[in-house]
């Protein structure tokens, strides 16, 4: 079971609280958790990552273990940690705006 | 008893007021979809209960909202909350997906338009401004977006197609995009015509479509801007926002970046009306609901200073169809107010008498249930108002 944390503003998209959990089968990796994410919660999709191109969005973050991981390959298995889910996925809106 | 419901969106999410047909006590719901900007929330004339919002994101992107009980509750349309699954399977949760056509079948697809330093720029969608509902199907509904395009959805919002011969048409390389980006920010759709539209682009022009949106041609003509030194320019203009009355569906008013502007012929050409105005530059304009020659404009002192001249708020009002205009100052701040009125915040109802509403970058929303005569602020400290629109509730 893999935990996700996400901003406030996709919570309130996804009308949950909390972390979310996810299911995933094969490689823990940025990709398969946003592709779980969007699978259980599709109202998040477009929201994280781009429909089309499938970029992240440039305002977003991925943290895990005290490790910024948004410029790691999408593919690159996330970290032990993570996929034991000791420690979550950690999706960032970054610090900017007003 | 009749009344009115404004839908306001501002810079920190959207509100609902309501009022009986006096027009005097309001209630506020809100903010919906907090800490999100919202730049435009519309109501279906063909069901009120039907309303569209664009909410939107620098971090998040773009969400299309729907209601179809007058605001009291929203969905993304398409993905209800708590059905992660129907018998089709996972929704496809589309609404939010706004991708250019591309395709050689349907036209001459463009894929860059002119950038601020003069070069060819890819299109790149970055947000909905503005959704017009069909005046006669609530689930078919417009939405002009950011990099300036034109979609359509005809199934109230789920999936989005774009009507590609509108950047398709020649002009489009030619197209830049103003300080506020390059937007297509008007939609105005012809009550006696249903295959005629107009839509209005920041820094291109108007256009006007007579077949439902497949082809499109520019209607600029007797337009005049000072940073465009051919006088014949077909496109370039920085048109801020277009309007019509009901009753004379050929009769377009025009508030030009600079200049007030009339056109008699569907937008085949345009004079100025600018007449006695303290300044012609400005961002809204619309018409009186029962008098199709009386008009409202609130002009802004210039280009570089987007506040009202003198430290004044006043709305201008002409009934005799432009030239000749009425500044309208009774219940509005006189002193010391340095606030703007966008190009979507300005509405009117069609109660007798004629109510007129608008919202600042303040965060006031005004209303006057006498077109104009006095005002009181509906609300005063709400986020920066992006856009107003107001339904008549029998």
């Amino acid at each position: 079971m893999i935990r996700v944390l996400l901003p406030q503003h996709l919570r309130g998209l996804a009308h949950i609280t909390g972390e979310v959990q996810v299911d995933i089968a094969g490689p823990v990796t940025q990709r398969s958790v946003v592709d779980a994410l969007e699978a259980s919660y599709p109202m998040l999709r477009g929201t994280i990552r781009d429909h089309v191109t499938q970029q992240r969005r440039p305002f977003l973050r991925f943290f895990a273990c005290e490790e910024d991981l948004s410029h790691e390959s999408i593919d690159t298995p996330l970290p032990d940690a993570v996929v034991s889910g000791k420690e979550p996925l950690l999706i960032i809106g970054a610090i900017a705006g007003g | 008893m009749s009344g009115v419901r404004l839908l306001v969106g501002t810079r920190k999410g959207a509100f609902v007021l309501t009022a009986d047909g006096k027009r005097e006590k309001w209630d506020v719901s809100g903010p919906h979809f907090a800490g999100w900007e919202v730049y435009h929330v519309k109501g279906s004339p063909a069901d009120p209960n039907r309303l569209y919002a664009s909410q939107t994101s620098g971090w998040f992107g773009q969400i299309i909202q729907r209601s179809d009980d007058g605001g009291k509750s929203w969905t993304q349309p398409g993905t209800p909350p708590g059905e992660r699954t129907t018998p089709e399977g996972a929704p496809k949760a589309e609404s939010n997906k706004f991708v250019y056509d591309t395709s050689a079948e349907t036209g001459k697809p463009l894929t860059t338009h002119q950038f601020y330093d003069g070069t060819q720029h890819p299109w790149e969608f970055k947000r909905v401004w503005h959704l017009e509902p069909s005046l006669s199907d609530p689930d078919t509904v417009y939405a002009g977006v950011e990099d300036a395009a034109l979609f359509r959805s005809k199934d109230g919002g789920k999936n989005w197609k774009e009507l590609s011969g509108l950047r398709g048409h020649g002009t489009g390389p030619k197209w830049q995009p103003g300080a506020g980006g390059m937007c297509l920010h008007t939609v105005v759709l012809d009550p006696t015509n249903p295959k005629r539209i107009y839509v209005a682009i920041s820094a291109a022009g108007a256009f006007r479509s007579d077949d439902n949106g497949e082809t499109w041609k520019p209607i600029n003509r007797g337009l005049k801007s000072q940073y465009i030194p051919d006088p014949e320019a077909e496109v370039g203009h920085c048109v801020h926002r277009i309007a019509m009355h009901r009753a004379k569906p050929g009769v377009l008013f025009m508030q030009k970046h600079w200049d007030v502007m009339r056109s008699d012929n569907a937008g085949d050409s345009w004079h100025e009306v600018s007449g006695n105005l303290p300044t012609d530059f400005g961002f809204p304009i619309d018409v009186h609901a029962h008098e199709p020659e009386t008009v409202y404009v609130v002009p802004i002192k210039s280009d570089s200073e987007h506040f009202p001249p003198d430290g004044k708020l006043r709305v201008y009002r002409s009934r005799t169809g432009g030239n000749e205009w009425e500044a309208l100052t009774k219940g509005l701040p006189q002193r010391d107010c340095y606030v703007n009125v966008l190009r979507d915040a300005m509405a009117v109802d069609s109660l007798d008498k004629c109510g007129v509403y608008f919202g600042t970058t303040g965060g006031q929303v005004y209303g006057s249930a006498d077109a104009g005569d006095t005002w009181a602020p509906v609300v005063r400290d709400l986020p920066a108002v992006l856009s107003v629109e107001v339904q008549t509730l029998p």
